[in-house]
């Protein structure tokens, strides 16, 4: 699933990003231009155990978020 | 050198440091001169600030404060460090205004911004404890909107020096502050010669405060709303952590510093008339959250470039004027001869806190995107 937060003030791109996870997406991909975004979404992520991966291009950061146990 | 201090900023113990830093120098600036319960307070400050303009002409609360200006410039300055400055504009600005005049006339009808109700608790000023009642029950409400779709839009790029026009009025605000002219005989720059305004803790320590707040709290994204909403939307203790620290180191230097006075009548710049702290709140949560962020949040963000962020700021000090010009503002109690006389808001500025939601409800059924 691909989740588009470029331009989002927080909290949106958390919550596109938890909605994808209450419905058991994975791997997530969801892209930010924002630190704030970027950390938001990690803390979320790790608390409800995905591995996040990230590719940084200008301004623009691709996180991919991917289940613990590989499912 | 930056990716260490940002990490351990971002992390678990970055933001407890922040809530306590905040914590202690607020109680240390109501110390050194500041109003008590009152070491930073982002909705009183800012309406110093409005009146200190002349925007209002209520004599006792006229004082450009120099916390605000602090917390701006040292979030710009972070945003800078850090390579973290973004001039970005174009989400529902002028409904990000109407927010702040609301959030404003709310936080007035309690007396404080969130900041300010966490430092009322932390001298024992028990009606805070039905602020943040109320706070929590607006920001409960936002959170349903969140849930549903609810989102002000996109916010885009924008050419870089539009994002240093809020730093850019700090600056003016401050020449403003230490050259205090007059501009006409009876006219502004005001400051108050009795009252909330005119007390105050010297201007380099209040800059200096406000500098520290502003660099960290830019770093951590500590927000008061953000706490409650995160916990009540996905769990996340993250900024609550903060704000615990805050009221706790704040508590602990009133009670080193003998500025606990536990009671619920007559508290300093205070009122004990619940409705009017459960509904100013409620009003002011439901702003909050529709805005995204706090008070003290919208100026970190004014700092680093959110120039909608800056729109809700002027909202915040139109509503300040606006309170006070139509006397909608709450009246603290008094004691007079022994008997306390209970403050609260007039039936003017209940019906405005009840407009003001209206208006927030309005927008959060009415903006909404399909999720």
């Amino acid at each position: 699933m691909k989740i588009d937060a470029c331009g989002l003030s927080c909290p949106q791109p958390v919550i596109l990003t938890n909605n994808a996870i209450n419905n058991d997406e994975s791997p997530i991909f969801i892209l930010v231009d924002s630190e704030c975004a970027y950390e938001n979404v990690q803390r979320l992520a790790n608390n409800k155990g995905y591995r996040v991966e990230t590719e940084k291009t200008g301004e623009r950061i691709q996180m991919k978020l991917t289940r613990e146990n590989g499912k | 050198m930056r990716k260490p201090i940002s990490r351990f900023l971002t992390s678990r113990w970055g933001m407890i440091v922040t809530g306590a830093t905040i914590g202690t120098l607020a109680a240390l600036l109501q110390k050194l001169g500041n109003p008590p319960n009152m070491g930073v307070c982002v909705a009183c400050f800012e309406r110093d600030i409005a009146g200190a303009l002349g925007l209002h002409r209520a004599a006792v609360v006229q004082y450009i404060r120099p916390e605000i200006l602090g917390f701006v410039l040292g979030s710009m300055l972070a945003a800078f460090i850090f390579r973290d400055f973004k001039a970005r504009t174009g989400s529902a600005p002028l409904v990000r205004f109407f927010l702040g005049v609301f959030a404003m006339i709310g936080a007035l009808a309690f007396l404080g911004c969130p900041w300010r109700a966490l430092l009322r608790l932390a001298g024992g000023d028990l009606n805070a404890i039905v602020g943040l009642a109320g706070l929590t029950i607006g920001i409960a409400v936002g959170d349903q909107f969140l849930k549903y779709g609810f989102n002000l839009g996109r916010s885009h790029k924008t050419y870089h020096s539009a994002g240093l026009i809020m730093p850019a009025i700090m600056v003016g605000l401050l020449a403003l502050l230490v050259f205090a002219p007059k501009f006409s005989v009876d006219g502004a720059i005001f400051l108050s010669e009795k009252g909330p305004g005119s007390l105050h803790a010297p201007l380099i320590i209040s800059l200096a405060a406000g500098l520290l707040i502003g660099l960290i709290a830019q770093r951590t994204r500590f927000c008061t709303m953000g706490s409650i909403r995160d916990v009540l939307l996905v769990g996340d203790f993250h900024l609550m952590r903060g704000v615990i620290a805050l009221v706790v180191s704040a508590f602990v230097v009133n009670l080193l510093t003998g500025q606990v006075n536990v009671g619920i009548a007559a508290q300093p710049i205070a009122h004990s008339s619940h409705l009017a702290n459960l509904a100013g709140m409620i009003l002011a949560g439901l702003a909050f959250v529709l805005a995204g962020g706090c008070p003290g949040r919208q100026l970190i963000l004014s700092g680093e470039g959110d120039t909608d962020a800056g729109i809700f700021v002027l909202g915040m000090i139109t509503g300040a004027a606006f309170a006070h010009n139509f006397a909608l503002a709450a009246k603290p109690d008094k004691m007079l001869d022994g008997v306390v006389q209970v403050g609260g808001v007039s039936s003017v500025g209940m019906t405005a806190v009840l407009i003001g939601t209206a208006f927030c409800l309005i927008v959060g059924f009415t903006m909404r995107e399909k999720i």
